[in-house]
């Protein structure tokens, strides 16, 4: 995964290093701007069983600031933000690689260093018995739903 | 043997005799006994197809999810056009203005449609409502909900966005829009059982094919499509995905 370009108004943006599982790296350049979250619209994509995305609707377009071009073909873990603790993405993976569903709140990266919170739901897709890769959706959250997992996100990342 | 086909009851009624137009050509085009009963409801849809008497259905997303994953049913077609939207609606004198205003103990009138009242729930999480801190009251017809909602007997009310459309515009002008929902991957689809898998290139082909006649197009633009468009069995497969994270 290539390493995020340094926005051209750089001002105010604080660059992070992401670890992920597989060992690879990625610099990123991130804001504090929120974009709100497109009332009525559902945020739709699929990946394959590693994680690469093969599907999205045009709210996961528009809310990741990325082209249709630059998503599909990448890893999913792109729109990963810093503020986001490694073991709910561990969990996440765990639980679906068994076959069930997981769900949670989420701080996605946009392509302009900016951020987006959701609640996502990941489902495996099951098609003659075996997984062949994973849908998720993702909804409005609550503002006291997002206050509540930023606490706990900032809690499990200090310890 | 003559084969039972029925529509999802969330159409505007005042399609009821076109869907029984669509069904004397649908016989007469396939040379099959066919026969149409439209329930008076979902739970009496769902009565039928546990009891196996569905062969053929034009089925809402969350009916489609039962019968393809359940009943072995088959995707055929899809009907094109806007996918299948719904709206939280109040009454202009309301003092809520967008789904945040609403608060706890809010009341809600609801047709007995699990994916309008599905969808129309989650548009409520952002204002942190739920089905413990709201009053939901079902109706039979979403034009009883409109009412419900002018009376101020609710707060808001759930309707598919054709029923809405299909209001009167006096009505329509004392609603307001809180919210549409724009999911953009969900459509009613139609399916066939088993006893009829042998005859799906027949379905497809002439669903397919439609269009092509005049007669056909006033059919179809009775039912509110221009054309059926093909539809894999992935595509529904994909759906129903998309449907089990939205109700569980």
């Amino acid at each position: 995964m290539l390493d995020m370009p340094p926005p051209s108004n750089a001002g105010g943006a604080i660059e992070h290093r992401l670890d992920y599982a597989d060992g690879s790296r990625r610099r990123v350049f991130v804001t504090h701007v929120e974009t709100p979250y497109p009332q009525g619209r559902l945020i739709v994509s699929r990946t394959d069983t590693r994680g690469i995305i093969t599907q999205c609707n045009q709210s996961f377009v528009d809310m990741s600031g990325y082209e249709r071009s630059e998503l599909i073909g990448q890893p999913h873990c792109l729109l990963r933000h810093p503020d986001m603790p490694a073991a709910a993405f561990r969990d996440l993976w765990e639980t679906v690689q068994a076959g069930r569903q997981w769900h949670g709140y989420v701080k996605n990266l946009r392509k302009d260093g900016g951020h987006y919170w959701v609640f996502a739901t990941v489902v495996p897709n099951v098609r003659d018995e075996r997984i062949v890769g994973y849908t998720s959706v993702r909804r409005e959250p609550s503002r006291e739903k997002v206050a509540q997992a930023e606490a706990t996100y900032r809690e499990w990342i200090r310890s | 043997m003559s084969f039972n086909f029925t529509v999802s009851p969330s159409f505007p009624a005042e399609r009821i005799s076109d869907w029984y137009i669509f069904n004397t050509w649908l016989q007469r085009s396939l040379s099959i006994p066919i026969h149409l009963e439209l329930h008076d409801g979902f739970d009496a849809q769902r009565a039928a197809i546990e009891a196996g008497q569905v062969d053929l259905i034009h089925a809402n997303p969350f009916d489609a999810s039962l019968l393809v994953r359940e009943k072995g049913f088959r995707a055929i077609a899809q009907p094109d056009g806007a996918p299948d939207e719904m709206v939280v609606v109040t009454a202009l004198s309301h003092p809520a203005q967008a789904i945040g205003d609403l608060q706890p103990g809010t009341r809600i009138a609801c047709a007995n449609d699990p994916c309008v009242n599905t969808i129309g729930r989650i548009l409520l999480e952002p204002a942190n409502l739920n089905a413990d801190n709201t009053l939901e009251q079902q109706r039979s017809t979403y034009i009883q909900v409109a009412k419900d909602v002018l009376r101020g007997q609710v707060d808001v009310g759930f309707m598919p966005v054709g029923a809405y459309r299909g209001l009167s515009s006096i009505v329509r002008r004392e609603l307001k829009v809180l919210v549409t929902s724009d999911i953009q991957v969900i459509h009613h689809v139609f399916l066939i059982g088993r006893d009829l898998h042998s005859r799906a290139d027949d379905f497809v082909r002439i669903l397919l094919s439609m269009h092509e006649t005049e007669k056909g197009q006033d059919l179809l633009s009775a039912l509110g499509a221009t054309r059926w468009q093909p539809i894999q069995q992935e595509d529904v497969e994909f759906m129903i995905d998309i449907i089990s994270t939205l109700t569980q």
